[in-house]
């Protein structure tokens, strides 16, 4: 039986083949399993899109009418402690464009046992967080008369996330060449050793310690331990992939973020292309909506087509696009026409917007082939 | 806390990647009547072909996982950045 199965191994994909030695009956016959996979075959080539069937039409229509349906608004993470997250059609617009800064980007972290079956959990997501001084600071004073800045650390929330004073020290030395830094018992007193010092710079060195970072992930600015299919994972506002990788209990394997960006840098294009799959089908599940992901993928492979990924937009994919007056019925019609004079550009006209405009058929299903003579040499 | 060093290939995002031998890969433009640039682009420089040692025009295989049809071939030809 494997054998003949073996036959079909280019003609038909591996699921259907998969499914087909599953439910194929034990008692069927050598020339009857030939039969059943011969009509499989021919209802597998059926089923697929004909040459200038336009695919692309269908998928936005798909995607498009479902679309309609999302919520407009982001929503409070599951009630808990002030984490949002991009849902619905603004996440959907964000994918689509591309764009690079996201408006609540967030990472999925994955931990090895025995972590991600709760020890210490919470103790581990709290390291990942990021800590500035700001955060353990309860005051920054400015001594106008000493011209010095004294910074008031906060015992409590040092004591919570594990920080000690010479990790502090440590931090700010780089940050205060030209300063004296003296340490007390709960305080840091910044004083400028040169004597023409003044208030303003004062001020500035103040507004440049606040962001000083002391301990966590760059970036990470809220960490959320959830359990999910009986494991525990870290969920984070804020998202530094490269570096949450580098951590040794994280299971890097698994672990995601959802900017498609950074997907792209770390892990190649292909990758990039997967988890905008995973991404836009996720928001359409998570609304109870129902589209095919064959449509999601034909966008997913649009966007990642150059090697880089390409936002729908007139920046990102329609630029690439070889007619002029294409390019034009998108956006930004009079920039794309008065440019493309000016190098003087020819249209070839062999697509569909363009042949649309100027009253002529165009290029799909029936209208796509063409006659051509063979001329003999 | 204690590093780690991660191999990409290892991820579950990433399909797995490999270079396309030249006579497979004069079979392949013919079947679809194509030039090589013709094809879906990959940078030289992408994290996950950074070790095959690839040249512009090289063409890379990539066995993707696929939501519908369990696996799915897709090839790519390498450019310059």
């Amino acid at each position: 039986m494997a054998d003949i199965f073996k036959e079909y191994e280019g003609k038909l994909p591996q699921k259907i083949l998969t499914d087909l030695k599953q439910f194929m009956p034990a008692k069927a016959s050598q020339t009857k399993i030939k039969q059943i996979c011969e009509q499989v075959v021919k209802e597998y080539n059926e089923s697929k899109a004909d040459p200038g069937e336009c695919i692309g039409n269908i998928s936005a229509e798909s995607i498009g009418e479902p679309g309609t349906q999302m919520t407009l608004n982001t929503f409070h993470f599951a009630g808990v402690a002030e984490m949002n997250v991009t849902v619905g059609l603004p996440r959907i617009i964000e994918i689509l464009d591309g764009r690079k800064e996201l408006k609540t980007p967030s990472m999925e972290i994955y931990l090895k046992k025995p972590h991600s079956q709760g020890t210490d959990i919470k103790k581990l997501a709290l390291s990942i967080k990021e800590t500035t001084l700001d955060d353990i600071t309860s005051e920054f004073q400015i001594n106008i008369v000493d011209l010095s800045v004294e910074i008031m650390l906060d015992k409590q929330i040092m004591k919570d996330a594990g920080i000690t004073n010479t990790i502090v020290a440590n931090a700010l030395k780089k940050y205060t060449k030209g300063y004296n830094l003296k340490q007390q018992d709960d305080s840091f007193v910044i004083k400028s050793k040169s004597k023409d010092a003044n208030l303003n710079d004062l001020y500035k060195i103040k507004e440049k310690l606040k962001p000083v970072h002391l301990k966590g992930i760059k970036g990470v600015t809220q960490v959320l331990p959830v359990k999910r299919d009986n494991e525990y994972l870290i969920i984070t506002a804020g998202s530094n992939l490269k570096d949450v990788l580098k951590l040794d209990v994280v299971d890097a394997s698994r672990t995601v973020t959802n900017n498609i960006y950074e997907i792209a840098d770390l892990f190649g294009i292909e990758a990039a292309r997967q988890s905008i799959i995973n991404e836009v089908f996720g928001v359409i599940e998570n609304q109870g909506l129902n589209v095919d992901i064959r449509h999601i993928m034909l966008v997913a492979d649009t966007m990642c087509n150059s090697g880089i990924v390409k936002g729908i937009t007139r920046y990102g994919i329609v630029s690439q696009k070889s007619s002029v007056l294409a390019k034009a019925s998108f956006e930004t019609p009079l920039k794309h026409i008065i440019n493309s004079a000016l190098i003087g550009e020819v249209d070839p006209l062999d697509s569909v917007v363009e042949n649309v405009m100027i009253n002529q058929p165009v290029p799909i299903g029936t209208g796509l082939p063409s006659l051509v003579t063979k001329i003999k040499k | 806390m204690a590093k780690q060093t991660f191999d990409i290939k290892n991820h579950l995002l990433v399909p797995k990647h490999t270079k396309v031998s030249d006579k497979e890969k004069k079979l392949i433009l013919e079947k679809y009547s194509l030039s090589v640039f013709d094809l879906p682009l990959i940078k030289k420089n992408d994290p996950a072909i950074k070790d095959l040692d690839l040249k512009p025009g090289d063409v890379v295989k990539i066995v993707r996982k696929s939501a519908t049809a369990g696996e799915s071939i897709f090839y790519r030809s390498v450019i310059n950045v």
